[in-house]
């Protein structure tokens, strides 16, 4: 308790430093009516304001100042001002009004002054209504700040129940919306009210510029305090039809400090209580027809992850390894495709990518968010259209198949809210040509792969062309050429005389006596040409000092070939002067059977050479 | 050059191919011809793509782990060995080789450049920059998950032309095709398990195919390449003193044999002095190549050669036989002497180091048991049971006899080499369980000897007959009758009948084989052992992913510079994973370091406290399976603590921690058991836990009992982190209190 009052007390002295610099009203505007809503449900604090403005000078006014403690500003994630459409209408992004960092003169230096550019000047009285929302990444402070594993989660949020601005405040109200109905303290001032879970101050009237009364807020909040001290999100454009999303996330839980033991029996058996401050989960609200999902970290896959999801959205619940408790650190990354279509437009020429900046994550505080943006090789004249300032760079990166590396727009934001998942746009050029870059290159090395195969086999290797094992090696090569054609020869033998049997059954058939004698004169011919052929080669063969060890074989074999064919001859006459003669059937089979007989034998000899020169 | 001159006569034949097809048609019996004018290009056809299925074979079989659960390293070495190919694709060759690591074995430190086998982690960067010189981006982790199975792939290519040198093509074939899915092998080599052996055995293999080569051809150059081989395996595993003293023996068998040649002399020196020279490029072997007493026997028989060559050049020079002989025995004698004399006085003096434990306890398997607990301690140092010899060979246990027998009855310089490495590595593979793995390639290639033999046999069998009736049948309208007697008489009667059940009968057992191997694999072989597995009631799959969150736990959330201690077994996990400073780890290179550690784990809370403050000890690491019921956690291991502990530390005393020589934990446990800070941190508020229906609370159900001690207070530690089914604990040690 008597921390909180110093603290307190602090923040009073502060004030006092601002209400003393506090100078003279700047301009003839006031404010009508200001109505203050902060949401602190979240570990994020969202502070809608609806501004009414009114011009009490006779000059025209087109601007409006707002006012932020130094304090609160290094906090300060987004700001935003919009026209009020009144109750119940939902604000469209679009019609924002513009907001600058301005420095006027004469203001207190602990402030830092933000002006609303006004969508028309405002003449003399009239008025304008709009809403300023101001969103805060770590304006929760934990207290204590560390606790055990069985204790709840206390914060802490200051501000001031008076609107602080540069301009007298006609009517203000405040009303402070809390998680949880458990409400520690607050500071209570006069017309303070509490409705549950909600806190009202005022309304106040006609109250001076630099108005400050500071309220504490102290309450239980055991939402999730993720925080990515650094997240990097990979964006890479694959214009074969997809978009590839990689985020890496380095997470912290930003509440209070864990102290003591952490004990596994307790949170196993009673989780909500003895672990209220941890978060075991954490869910990401994805594009619909997201793909191939995965989560892992530095060390191996996460098993522990759900995903589902309709043609609106898709819906990624993800486990950390181990529940984070205050201060516990995790790091994961998680992965997915998208569809190329969704995302990739046209225009003009021109390329461009549509996608949302931030985490899908929710509720999640981003401290250091980069957004790469891979485009492919190749791609030129890029530029980038982002709704809010970032900071931007380029790389490359050398990815598969990359000669040069694919251009990588680098886009840096700190202090990243979900408010921040607008759509950002990347201009650029890319030629379709270039996406056949890749596949060819991979031809290409199969390709010539295969040609270095091909060389190798057909030329020689060999340093000294003149040594015996080389000499010996080529005529060994001569020589089982030369066999391979004797082979060749005595099967072209072979086939013949197959044919001649043919002519014979033929014969046995229709009778045809002539066609019986053509076919053994072709035949004749045929044979007497490969054994011509033959001649020649075993003459090559009886040369080569290679062969010395084949060479009988072969010859066998040329001789029993030769035996065959005069057999076979012999046969054919036979039947052939049988039927010419017209001697009996029965009489022709007799005496061919004899021959028939040696044929077979013989063929079998003759083929069990061929087989037996062929393993050699 | 094989492959050459067949391409030139394929190109021959084709030319006459065509004008055959024509006929086919017509004649049916000439269409078997025409495919049979092509057998030597069909073979060669057949034999590239079995070779090529048997490839891909090998490694898609290793797959098992990756696609059931993720690309991860498996096991303990494994994650040492991918966290230094991390540093070195990081950091460069030079920062890998000079690289003091100050995260293991504080406040010691390993210089790891010179106490490990770089060869592993070479090659995987090696295959790691190649790929991104080809512009394919993958991450470093892939590559070393798959460098085993793309060995495992290497090594069937290895085994084809090993088989077809010891005996033909064909038993190469089967010898590849074997070893592709030997469960032996795989055992070391699926994806993921990325270990000095995945690379080993192919280089083991490599060295010996050269090797004998090299004796075959008698040519230096084979000798030359048998050498780097040899280099790449010293490069890459301790198993290389296998080789160095394998060799040697087996020359000195050929000697004895008579078997002496040119070609034998060639090869041996020129890939012991290669060898030895490159060898000692290896900081880890260094200088112990020529010192060693593990050594020795290779440059005995390096100067008994030379001896051999000059005795060969006398007897060349003396045509006195007389003479000769009375030279022979002179020369023998004193070289015998020299080198006795020299050996003692190199003992003696220092100069050669005795054998080292772990070679002791392999000639002598009872020795580690007696003397060096931390060898015994590990359960792939246990000596084989028969069980798992058949869960590991199969069929090839029973055809390995059987090619034995064949290799004998055509003896040769390369079969004897084969029977030889048979011989041994079986003996070393009943001595360790993981020296099976050594045997695996030779028993393979036996058996590949076996089967390619005896099917060879029997279809040659078949093909006659066969042949025979083709013929017979050829003769078309000729007087069939006759012909019948031909050629069937001389073979016995269902000759033919036998050989086809034979064939069937091989043909079965070789297909029990593949289907063997397979459901080993994928049953036994393809866990990654850092996540378990198991079924739930439903017959989901339920996944213990406890290791990783703690190791991940440790590295995000202590201090970069914690120490953490837990027993060896977990260390590389933790300096991997957890990337913090561990006492001790898997090197388990000094034993009273390790002793220390045991020591703490099984004394009392405030003793062990101030052990772990002397070692600065900032977390205790402790594995527990009394939730889940996973038996190999550190209670199981808890008596090898006592005992490494005890070794060094007389305090400790395992009696103290049995009852009756029983070794319990629950009420009738020893007091001292009771109390050690090992049961504590195991235990700790584990009494307050139901575990199983039906059970008092502290029921542990991986030993099945009630705890004894359920009242557990710890004073100096206190607990950080359980993971979520209790496996991995992890303790914060407390600074001291404040005096006042």
């Amino acid at each position: 308790m008597g921390v909180r009052r110093k603290m307190a007390l602090r923040f009073d002295l502060i004030i006092f430093t601002i209400l003393l610099f506090a100078s003279p009203v700047l301009s003839d505007l006031i404010l009508s009516k200001v109505d203050r809503r902060i949401d602190l449900t979240s570990q994020i604090v969202r502070i809608t304001s609806t501004l009414k403005v009114e011009n009490e000078g006779s000059e025209p006014v087109s601007e409006v100042l707002l006012a932020f403690p130094d304090l609160q500003v290094k906090d300060l994630a987004l700001l935003k001002a919009s026209p009020h459409e009144g109750k119940g209408k939902v604000k469209s992004l679009s019609a924002s009004l513009p907001v600058e960092n301005v420095k006027p003169n004469g203001m207190p230096a602990a402030l830092t002054f933000y002006a609303v550019k006004l969508p028309k000047a405002l003449g003399k009285g009239d008025s304008y209504t709009f809403d300023v929302l101001a969103v805060f990444a770590h304006a929760l402070r934990p207290f204590p700040e560390k606790i055990t594993q069985a204790d709840i989660q206390l914060v802490v949020f200051q501000e001031s129940a008076f609107y602080l601005t540069p301009y007298v405040v006609k009517v203000q109200s405040l009303s402070v919306k809390l998680p949880e109905s458990r409400i520690e303290s607050y500071t209570k001032l006069e017309n303070t009210k509490i409705h549950g879970s909600e806190i009202k101050y005022g309304p106040y009237e006609n109250l001076p510029s630099f108005s400050y009364s500071p309220i504490v807020v102290h309450f239980e909040s055991n939402q999730p305090f993720a925080v990515g001290q650094e997240v990097v999100r990979e964006i890479e454009i694959s214009h074969w039809g997809n978009v590839q999303v990689t985020e890496h996330y380095k997470l912290v839980h930003g509440g209070a400090q864990n102290k003591g033991e952490f004990s596994r029996l307790d949170y196993q058996a009673r989780p909500t209580i003895r672990g209220a401050s941890a978060f075991k989960y954490l869910i990401a609200k994805m594009p619909p027809r997201v793909h191939s999902v995965y989560y892992r970290d530095e060390i191996g896959n996460i098993s522990t992850s759900n995903l589902w999801g309709d043609s609106k959205k898709t819906e990624l619940l993800i486990e950390p390894r181990y529940p984070l408790f205050g201060g516990w650190r995790t790091a994961f990354t998680i992965g997915y495709g998208l569809p190329l279509k969704d995302f990739l437009f046209e225009l003009e020429g021109n390329r461009f990518l549509n996608i949302t900046f931030g985490s899908p994550m929710n509720e999640l505080v981003i401290d250091n968010l980069i957004v790469k943006v891979v485009l492919p090789e190749g791609s030129g004249d890029i530029s980038v259209s982002a709704p809010f300032p970032v900071n931007q760079w380029e790389e490359t990166k050398l990815s598969h198949l990359d000669l040069t590396g694919r251009p990588v727009v680098v886009l840096q934001k700190t202090n990243v809210v979900p408010e921040h998942n607008q759509f950002f746009q990347v201009y650029y050029k890319f030629s379709k040509l270039s996406m056949l870059r890749e596949p060819f290159m991979l031809i290409f090395g199969f390709f010539s792969l295969f040609v270095a195969g091909i060389v190798y086999m057909h030329v020689d290797m060999s340093i000294s062309k003149s040594s015996a094992a080389y000499l010996a090696r080529l005529q060994w090569d001569e020589v089982q050429a030369a066999i391979q054609q004797v082979e060749n020869v005595i099967n072209r033998c072979l086939t013949t005389h197959d044919k001649l049997e043919a002519s014979l059954r033929d014969l046995s058939r229709t009778g045809d006596v002539q066609a019986c004698k053509a076919a053994r004169k072709a035949a004749d011919g045929l044979l007497k040409e490969l054994s011509k052929e033959l001649k020649l080669v075993l003459s090559f063969l009886q040369s080569s000092s290679a062969a010395s060890q084949i060479l009988p074989k072969v010859e066998e074999l040329v001789a029993k070939e030769k035996d065959l064919q005069e057999k076979v001859m012999a046969k054919h006459s036979t039947v052939v002067d049988c039927y010419e003669k017209k001697t009996g059937i029965r009489d022709s089979e007799n005496r061919v059977a004899a021959q028939q007989q040696k044929i077979t034998a013989l063929r079998q000899e003759v083929e069990n050479l061929l087989e037996l020169i062929d393993e050699i | 050059m094989v492959g050459k001159t067949e391409s030139q006569n394929g190109a021959v034949k084709a030319t006459a191919a065509p004008a055959m097809n024509l006929e086919s048609d017509l004649f049916s019996n000439f269409s078997f011809k025409s495919f049979k004018l092509k057998t030597k290009q069909q073979e060669l056809l057949l034999r590239v793509s079995i070779l090529g299925l048997v490839y891909i074979l090998a490694f898609i079989t290793r797959l098992f782990s990756v696609l059931r659960y993720e690309s991860m390293i498996h096991e303990f070495d494994p994650y040492f060995n991918y966290r230094t190919t991390l540093f070195l694709t990081e950091k460069g060759f030079y920062e890998f080789w000079n690289w003091f690591d100050s995260e293991s074995w504080y406040p010691l430190g390993r210089i790891i450049g010179g106490t490990l086998y770089p060869g592993l982690m070479v090659t995987a960067a090696f295959i790691y920059w190649t790929l991104r010189f080809l512009r394919f981006a993958v991450h470093i982790r892939e590559v070393c998950v798959l460098t085993a199975p793309f060995f495992a792939s290497n090594t069937t290519v290895v085994a084809y032309f090993f088989g077809k040198e010891i005996w033909d093509s064909g038993a190469g074939l089967v010898a590849a095709a074997f070893i592709a899915i030997c469960p032996g092998y795989i055992s070391r080599s699926v994806a993921g398990s990325y270990d000095n052996e995945g690379v080993a055995i192919f280089a083991l293999l490599l060295t010996f195919y050269l090797f004998v080569k090299a004796v075959n051809t008698g040519s230096l150059a084979w000798a030359l390449a048998s050498a780097f081989g040899y280099f790449y395996m010293v490069s890459a595993w301790g198993g290389y003193v296998f080789i160095i003293n394998l060799i040697p023996l087996y020359v000195l068998v050929l000697l004895i044999t008579g078997r002496y040649s040119m070609r034998l002399y060639v090869a041996y020196n020129c890939m012991y002095v290669l060898g030895m020279l490159l060898a000692m490029q290896i900081r880890f072997v260094g200088f112990q190549h020529v010192q060693s007493g593990e050594h020795m026997a290779a440059m005995g028989v390096f100067f008994l050669m030379q001896v051999f060559y000059f005795l060969d050049w006398v007897k060349y020079m003396l045509s006195d036989t007389k003479l000769f002989q009375a030279f022979l025995r002179i020369t023998v004698t004193s070289a015998v002497a020299v080198g006795a004399l020299a050996l003692g006085v190199g003992t003696a003096s220092g100069y050669i180091s005795p054998w080292t434990g772990r070679f002791y306890s392999l000639l002598d398997p009872t020795y580690a048991k007696d003397n060096i607990p931390i060898i015994a301690s590990v359960s792939e140092h246990q000596p084989t049971a028969w069980s798992s010899f058949m869960f590991d060979f199969h069929i090839l246990l029973f055809l390995f006899p059987a090619g034995l027998y064949f290799c004998f009855k055509k003896l040769s310089d390369a079969t004897i080499f084969i029977v030889m490495y048979g011989l041994t590595s079986m003996y070393f593979a009943g001595v360790m369980v993981r020296l099976i793995l050594v045997a695996t390639p030779a028993v393979c290639l036996i058996s590949a000897i076996a089967v390619s033999a005896t099917i060879k046999n029997l279809t040659s069998l078949l093909r006659t007959k066969s042949k025979t009736a083709v013929a017979g049948s050829s003769k078309g309208t000729g007087g069939s009758k006759a012909s019948s007697k031909a050629s069937f008489d001389q073979s016995q009667p269902f000759q033919k009948n036998g050989a086809i059940a034979l064939l069937l009968g091989a043909f079965y057992l070789l297909s029990k084989y593949a289907t063997h191997c397979t459901w080993v694999t994928s049953e036994a072989y393809s866990s990654p052992s850092i996540v378990l597995a198991a079924r739930g009631a439903h017959g989901n799959r339920v996944i213990f992913d406890d290791y990783r969150e703690a190791y991940f736990w440790l590295r995000q959330n202590t201090p970069p510079d914690a120490k953490v201690m837990s027993w060896w077994d977990y260390g590389y996990q933790i300096t991997a994973m957890g990337n913090r400073t561990v006492i001790v780890d898997n090197n388990t290179w000094n034993n009273t370091h390790i002793a220390t550690v045991g020591r703490a784990m099984s004394s009392y809370e405030d003793e062990a406290y101030e052990i772990m403050r002397s070692l600065d000890v900032d977390y205790v690491l402790v594995v527990f399976g009394g939730v889940t019921g996973y038996s190999s956690d550190d209670i199981n291991k808890f008596l090898w603590m006592v005992r490494i502990g005890g070794g060094v530390f007389p305090v400790i005393k395992e009696p103290d921690y049995l009852v009756n020589g029983d070794y319990r934990v629950d009420k009738g446990a020893a007091p001292k058991m009771l109390n050690c800070l090992m049961y504590k941190l195991s235990y700790y508020r584990f009494g307050e836990l139901v575990t199983e229906y039906g059970k008092p609370p502290g029921y542990d159900r991986a030993r099945g009992v009630e705890i004894g001690n359920k009242d557990i207070k710890l004073e100096h530690l206190e607990e950080a982190f359980t993971t979520s089914n209790w496996i991995v604990r992890i303790y914060k040690v407390k600074p001291p209190n404040n005096r006042w």
